[in-house]
């Protein structure tokens, strides 16, 4: 009777391998799988951010992180330009802990911050990128790949990132 | 026979399963990492008493890690290596080995996600249950354990979790610790009816219950009774199950949100409250307002008595079950953070207000380019304690400690700060912020001491100048000055920084304490250093002084003793 709860069970859990491999299908990045929030506390999950098929920017920061809040307000100065020339999505992902989470939503407004700011108050997603310090900045192309990434801010960073979202969009692989 | 027949039935299972999956398992499995290490070697240096016996030998400090990453599909699993060869000055000396520190294996079915091993977690805003991990403080108090979520439907999120938590290196056989169980539960209306999915009222609520369990130990004491000189043996009560509960609402309108937390936590005798039989409670509320340009957010907190650790007798920056929030701003400078705040878990009360403004492009204020203003109050007192009995003092071990009013603050100020903040673009090539704090800060209370030092009041100024000489090549000048007549009296600073983006970073900096008492010790904390990035793996070098202090992250400081030496970080991922 064991042998056979052990080998229907064994059954089970290779079909049910077997059934998810179909789901994958409906995810539209290889981005891992983790639950975010956005700014007004709804749950997404981090494998379903894209920019229907156009490069997509992803940059960890926090309020406590300063290059971090000087790269963001650079880019914010370019972003609508940048939007426009190139199609690029720019998703500022907030690492700070419960002390400052609700703090980050009036600090973007305050700034008039215009791209799209989520949060990680677990720093899940922060693990699973294998991201260390912070300014950290992902660039992903259309499948949702990461095709290129960029640690730390310096002034004029901003340029070389934009450059490469012009080299993603001519189908230029991205070597410096 | 049976058995041998059960035998090839399962293995033979096995191996179609891993043929099937072998293939996949390596052709489209993703493989990942990262690590970091950061080495200092130290040297002798008499300004600041440091020789061959105070290095004790050590004279170079490791502190390293790195993390694998291993994901197919819906499974993932990880592996992370720290090394602590021997820890850096200022860390704790448990620290020191190094080993496999943390592995979790995680799957997801459908709406479920399991995961076994080591795992991060938090309830609410972590009042009653927080593991998290901050390499800069060597903090990890991770569970080890299993954890369950589950989404029913779209705005209903459940989990739930038990676990013992990490200690460094200390097994779990060897020393008493407790073991951890927890649930909590999310409903977001607007996810939940569809009707409210796009509507300008938000609505979710929270809920959470942690209890602890720890084998207890015969503890007694001999304490003094009336009549006057008379002794008894008291053994202690010690709840071997300690329950906590969290509630939390979260109301938005439009432009405004409200989030109030509520945490309630059973007798908890400890070393951390002198063993008193007082219940724990803590109340958070922050309210927000928010349009383009204006941010303004008021908050509140209450924390009576709501440390809680999973080893009763810890004293320690280890085992924290929960994680109170502190309402002060950290700051980015480090002038500004030389009187830092660490929350107090056996009782403070504050208040805190912020607003972030940005006057529009081509205002009267705003000029070409927009100006940003902020300022920021924070307030943090004591609670009210009131002696239960004139005989007994208050906080005296083995009894109930005090009564207080929940709504009255203390006679005693911990911290008060305020900070006024302007970032003004000049020209799209010249940018200075200027800031300016006043802060408060009690010492004893802070630090630890018994009523050595009082308090300490600060003036501090920074004036942050960029410009950019051309689109990658751009220079930085940061002044700062602190004025304080207590404590280490004023300091000045100045930092250059040279930078070509993206990839070169040169600096050069110097504190000088000019108006400490002791002229022995008006020391300049010089500092050079170098960085160079490509991609994702950044190099720093550095050589000088470091300012003795408390580093604060989160909720957690660390003292970091005073040293000089050369440093070395490195930090790549793949």
């Amino acid at each position: 009777m064991k042998n056979i709860i052990t080998i229907l069970l064994f059954f089970f859990t290779v079909f049910t391998l077997r059934g998810q491999d179909q789901k994958e299908s409906t995810r539209s990045s290889n981005l891992p799988s983790v639950e975010l929030k956005t700014l007004d506390g709804k749950t997404i999950l981090t494998d379903t951010l894209s920019n229907h098929g156009k490069p997509l920017i992803i940059s960890f920061w926090a309020l406590w992180c300063k290059p971090c809040i000087k790269e963001l307000s650079n880019i914010a100065n370019v972003y609508e330009e940048w939007v426009e020339e190139t199609g690029v999505r720019l998703v500022a992902v907030s690492i700070d802990d419960p002390r400052s989470s609700s703090r980050v939503k009036p600090f973007v407004d305050g700034k008039s911050w215009e791209f799209d700011v989520l949060l990680d108050p677990n720093s899940d997603f922060k693990r699973a990128m294998n991201v260390n310090l912070i300014p950290h900045t992902f660039l992903l192309d259309g499948s949702g790949k990461v095709v290129w990434q960029h640690t730390s801010y310096t002034e004029g960073s901003e340029i070389e990132l934009i450059q490469m979202v012009r080299k993603l969009n001519q189908g230029q692989t991205l070597q410096e | 026979m049976k058995k041998t027949f059960r035998f090839i039935i399962t293995f033979g299972l096995i191996s179609c399963f891993i043929q099937v999956k072998s293939q996949d398992f390596i052709q489209h499995a993703q493989v990942s990492g990262t690590f970091q290490a950061d080495a200092i070697t130290y040297v002798n240096d008499k300004s600041l008493h440091i020789n061959d016996s105070t290095l004790n030998g050590k004279r170079l400090g490791m502190n390293g890690f790195a993390l694998i990453h291993y994901d197919y599909k819906n499974f993932s699993a990880g592996l992370r290596y720290e090394a602590f060869l021997p820890p850096l000055l200022g860390f704790s000396s448990d620290a020191e080995g190094s080993g496999i520190a943390n592995w979790f294996v995680n799957y997801k079915v459908g709406d479920f996600e399991v995961t076994a091993g080591n795992f991060y977690e938090q309830f609410g805003s972590g009042m009653i249950l927080r593991a998290y991990e901050e390499w800069t403080l060597a903090y990890d108090n991770s569970f080890n354990g299993f954890r369950v979520k589950y989404k029913p439907t779209a705005g209903i999120y459940l989990k739930g979790l038990i676990g013992y938590q990490r200690d460094y290196w200390v097994k779990y056989t060897d020393g008493n610790r407790g073991i951890v169980k927890g649930i909590n539960g999310e409903l977001n209306f607007n996810e939940l009816i569809k009707k409210m999915e796009n509507s300008p009222f938000r609505l979710s609520i929270e809920g959470s219950f942690v209890s602890k369990y720890e084998k207890m130990p015969t503890k007694t004491i001999i304490r003094p009774i009336p009549p006057e000189g008379s002794y008894e043996v008291y053994q202690y009560k010690l709840p071997e199950n300690v329950g906590a509960w969290s509630t939390a609402i979260n109301i938005g309108y439009s432009n405004w949100n409200l989030m109030t937390e509520y945490a309630y936590k059973n007798e908890n005798p400890s070393a951390l409250n002198n063993y008193i039989y007082h219940k724990g409670q803590a109340l958070y509320s922050i309210l927000t307002y928010s349009r383009k340009g204006l941010g303004i957010e008021l908050s509140a907190k209450r924390i009576d008595n709501m440390g809680f650790k999973s080893r009763m007798e810890e004293t320690e920056n280890v085992l924290d079950i929960n994680f109170l929030p502190p309402l002060n701003p950290l700051h980015l400078y480090s002038f500004a953070t030389m009187y830092p705040y660490a929350t107090q878990p056996n009782g403070e009360m504050g208040v805190h207000a912020g607003i972030e403004y940005t006057f529009p492009k081509n205002s009267f204020l705003g000029g070409k380019y927009g100006t940003n203003f902020s300022i920021s109050y924070s307030l943090i007192k004591d609670i009210k304690k009131e002696a239960l009995s004139p005989e007994i003092p208050i906080d005296s071990t083995g009894t109930i400690g005090y009564s207080s009013d929940f709504f009255a603050f203390g006679d005693r100020k911990f911290y008060e700060d305020l900070k006024v903040q302007i970032y003004k673009k000049f020209t799209p090539r010249f940018n200075i912020i200027a800031a300016y704090f006043n802060q408060v800060y009690d010492k004893d209370v802070i630090e630890g001491h018994y009523n050595e030092y009082g308090k300490v009041y600060a003036n501090i100024g920074v004036l942050d100048m960029t410009y950019r000489i051309n689109d990658l090549h751009s220079i930085r000048l940061e002044l700062q000055t602190l004025f304080t007549e207590q404590d280490r009296g004023n300091w000045m600073g100045a930092t250059i920084e040279y930078a070509i983006a993206p990839k070169w970073f040169f600096s050069l900096g110097d504190q000088y304490n000019y108006g400490n008492d002791n002229v022995d010790e008006q020391i300049h904390y010089y500092n050079i250093s170098f960085g160079y990035t490509h991609q994702s793996t950044r190099i720093s070098l550095s050589y000088g002084r470091q300012n003795d202090g408390l580093l604060c992250v989160g909720g957690i400081c660390r003292f970091v003793p005073a040293y000089t030496g050369f440093g070395l970080t490195i930090s790549s991922n793949f």
